[in-house]
């Protein structure tokens, strides 16, 4: 408390001395260097934030378009040919269209949106705050991080209006159908688009991943041992390893899937027929770009979740006023969750004609994953058990998060069994599951994070009534959404099919695939809605009066309320106690500046 | 933003730091490169040849190659710019030439019946070697940035670490370049 009276008053003292002293490198700022070619990592934050966004919205419209041809086959909308044009002609999809809408969908939501909406904007914000840093190790390699990603949205965004449209053959790009131009409308150059989108994209997360590792480990302020960072910091650490190990496999997948399509080569093409005609290609082995692709696959479903566990863990610790239960327990199983995403990427083979004795070990470390996951949830529930919760839309998205992280997580031990799932895989079930635990969890770390640190960002409070119907119509509008779809996975019924009312198993399910599309329908209104908040709450939200506005002991709100480039004005506070100290000592909380009193013990 | 990150408090350089990381990812593209060459060698259809021999006065130039590097470090250190500037635009060259003589060995395969769209054990070596030429060629560009800072005689820079961050690059792209040799001549 002293420590932040002191802050206060130094500012305006400190200001003068700061301008000077920075004096070679922070003129004042020009528009382009302050808002377009930013090097602040706060503003590079919010230009993957507001990128994000406008991908969300494009990739969550577009699963309303593709909801409609699943819940109305036989219906026609006039108003789809406006805007499609001969993709939808007569008002109704057609089948490449709407594969085309499915493939962007997972393209943009995994890619787009959850990986560098979310790690990209959470971790540019909290890492230099929360670790006391003037800013990342390289901020030119930062603000080329972003470029890099609006570069790759640029190319993924062109290939959506050229002639023969976008990528087709699903988010997961599978040769031979990817890698032959002729194969379908949706192989030719929209996958070339696609992977020099990814590639550029690829660029970005490496460039990115490099500074969050070195900025977190290297730039921390004085007292600020590893074991005293926030589980925010830890979760982001883990987040960008991941990332920055497995992108780069990635990356060859695609440039050996590119020399298949351009330079003749035979990396994946075996004994090919394309309109009774038998290619030369021989030799290759689709299974082996599958390989490639999900040991990038797996742990980035990882890079999805592991920010969003980290930033739940950090929201339910403040809104509870009680500290983060199992400190340590939480980092061992984020480490254990990191080790086991390299390990089991071969559980989305198990029908590709994998041995099934490897299987069974792949079985095994997949099933594993549930101790660290049930760990987590346990430390969860027991950090807001009896605390004194503040419902913020924050804590509530944090709540929500625990609860879809739990029944989607259940579906996983499921699907991880390689013997059920040669029922389950490829059917509704699957896309149940990843929704659940992967998407809307991910989602509502999101939303938890974006209302938590909203004043951080612009000084200025979102609205809470617009939070909170966004919370409950979202929350109860995902289950509503992708409970059903369980039940329709387990009677057989297939993902990425255009129509299934042909198969009478599958006509039963009509009314609930109209059902669904309905209540898809409501739940988008209400993220515009929250677009809505956001956008207005920047220029007119209620103004942040305090610098700590939500009582919490992390560094980033030691910072002034409009900091400027460099964080602090004056030196950067010390640290010298963790992040979650709440309600000790019959003290609501003790900011991590605090040095520990004499009959006070360290946590 | 040097004065920025002077103040910092910080064990290595950040730089250097980010270096090793990239490198680590780097070395993770390669892995899958290499391990996608196992899994495809172990199936059937798998034509074994052997490498053209200008791979091996490549690797003797990439060696020599990373000892100019090495002793311009050196020469930087103690001030002697003149030295300094020969040894970097020796090691560009170096890295040049390395490259030509990938490209004469590619053209050295495709004369032996192994063309990029032949058999896939040829067009492993063709993307791998090719990949690794593109990253010894950014080693290049980055010696060539410096060789221009050496001669920038407005600003003067005394602090190693730009030059020791494109050393620990060059060495790195070098040992790269042995393992691949090493692996790509046992494993045919």
């Amino acid at each position: 408390m002293s420590n932040e009276a002191t802050l206060h008053s130094q500012q305006e003292v400190m200001h003068g001395a700061h301008d000077h002293h920075d004096h070679e490198h922070h003129h004042e700022d020009s528009f382009i260097s302050k808002y377009v070619f930013s090097m602040d990592h706060k503003m590079i934050a919010k230009q993957f934030l507001i990128t994000g966004i406008v991908w969300a919205i494009i990739g969550a419209f577009f699963s309303v378009l593709f909801r409609l041809q699943l819940g109305f086959p036989d219906a026609t909308f006039p108003w789809l040919e406006s805007i499609l044009g001969h993709w939808a002609k007569g008002g109704r999809i057609s089948a490449e269209a709407y594969y085309a809408l499915v493939t962007m969908h997972g393209t943009i939501l995994v890619f787009f949106v959850l990986t560098a909406g979310l790690s990209g904007t959470f971790s540019n914000l909290l890492i230099p705050l929360q670790v006391g840093a003037r800013d990342m190790a390289s901020p030119f390699m930062n603000c080329l991080s972003y470029w890099f990603f609006f570069l790759a949205s640029l190319v993924m965004m062109a290939s959506l209006f050229v002639q023969t449209g976008p990528a087709s053959g699903g988010w997961t790009m599978y040769p031979p159908l990817s890698a032959l131009g002729d194969a379908s409308i949706g192989s030719k150059i929209g996958v070339d688009l696609w992977l020099t989108s990814m590639a550029l994209f690829v660029v970005s997360q490496l460039l990115g991943g490099l500074n969050y590792i070195s900025t977190l480990l290297n730039m921390r302020t004085k007292g600020m041992a590893m074991t005293k960072m926030p589980l925010t910091i830890w979760s982001f650490f883990f987040t960008a390893v991941l990332g920055v190990l497995s992108f780069p496999v990635l990356l060859s997948g695609f440039i050996l899937l590119l020399m298949d399509r351009h330079a003749g080569t035979s990396f994946y093409l075996s004994d090919i027929f394309i309109a009774g005609k038998a290619l030369a290609n021989e030799g290759g082995s689709a299974i082996l770009y599958q390989h490639l692709f999900w040991f990038l696959g797996h742990p980035e479903v990882y890079i999805i979740i592991l920010p969003a566990m980290g930033m739940v863990s950090e929201v339910l610790a403040v809104s509870s006023r009680k500290p983060i239960f199992g400190y340590l327990a939480m980092i061992g199983s984020l480490f254990a969750i990191c080790i086991l995403a390299f390990l089991v990427w071969a559980h989305h083979m198990f029908v590709t004609g994998l041995n099934p004795f490897l299987g069974a070990f792949f079985v095994l470390l997949t099933l594993l994953i549930a101790v660290p996951s049930a760990i987590k949830v346990f430390n969860w529930i027991t950090t807001i058990w009896k605390g004194n919760i503040n419902f913020t839309p924050a804590s509530l998205f944090s709540i929500g998060f625990v609860s879809t992280f739990i029944s989607g997580g259940l579906t996983g031990i499921w699907l991880g069994n390689s013997s059920i799932d040669i029922h389950l895989h490829d059917t509704m079930f699957v896309i149940a599951h990843f929704h659940i635990v992967m998407g809307v969890s991910a989602f509502f770390g999101m939303f938890a994070g974006i209302y938590h640190w909203f004043p951080k960002m612009y000084g200025r409070f979102m609205n809470s009534t617009i939070g909170y119907i966004h919370f409950w119509v979202t929350m109860i509008g995902a289950y509503l959404i992708f409970w059903p779809m369980h039940y329709e996975g387990m009677a057989g019924m297939p993902r990425r099919y255009y129509d299934v009312s042909g198969w009478a198993s599958f006509k039963q399910f009509g009314g609930l695939n109209e059902f669904i599309t309905i209540v898809v329908i409501l739940v988008f209104a209400v993220q515009l809605l929250f677009v809505f908040n956001f956008f207005y709450s920047i220029f007119k939200g209620r103004k942040m009066t305090t610098q700590n506005p939500w009582n919490a002991t992390t560094l980033e709100w030691t910072t002034p309320i409009h900091a400027g480039h460099g964080n602090w004005p004056g030196e950067i506070p010390e640290v010298y106690r963790w992040a979650y100290d709440y309600s000790k000592d019959g003290r609501d909380f003790i900011p991590q500046t605090e040095p520990i009193g004499p009959n006070e013990s360290a946590h | 933003m040097d004065i920025m990150t002077l103040e910092q408090r910080k064990k290595i350089h950040p730089h250097k730091y980010s270096l090793w990381i990239a490198m680590g990812s780097i070395t993770m593209m390669f892995i899958g490169f290499t391990s996608a060459y196992i899994v495809k060698r172990s199936q059937a259809n798998w034509l074994a040849f052997e490498l053209p021999h200008i791979f091996w006065l490549s690797t003797a130039v990439i060696l020599t190659s990373s000892l100019t590097i090495h002793l311009a470090l050196k020469q930087f250190k103690e001030r002697n710019m003149q030295r300094y500037k020969q040894l970097i635009t020796l090691t560009a060259i170096l890295g040049v030439v390395f490259a030509v003589c990938q490209w004469i060995g590619f053209s050295q395969m495709k004369n032996m019946g192994l063309p990029l769209n032949g058999p896939v054990s040829a067009s492993f070596i063709y993307v791998i070697v090719g990949v690794h030429m593109l990253h010894v060629l950014g080693g290049v560009t980055a010696l060539l940035i410096m060789f221009g800072r050496a001669y920038r005689t407005r600003v003067r820079t005394y602090s190693p670490v730009p030059i020791e961050v494109a050393a620990t690059y060059w060495h790195f792209v070098d040992v790269l370049w042995i393992y691949l040799l090493i692996f790509l001549s046992i494993a045919r």
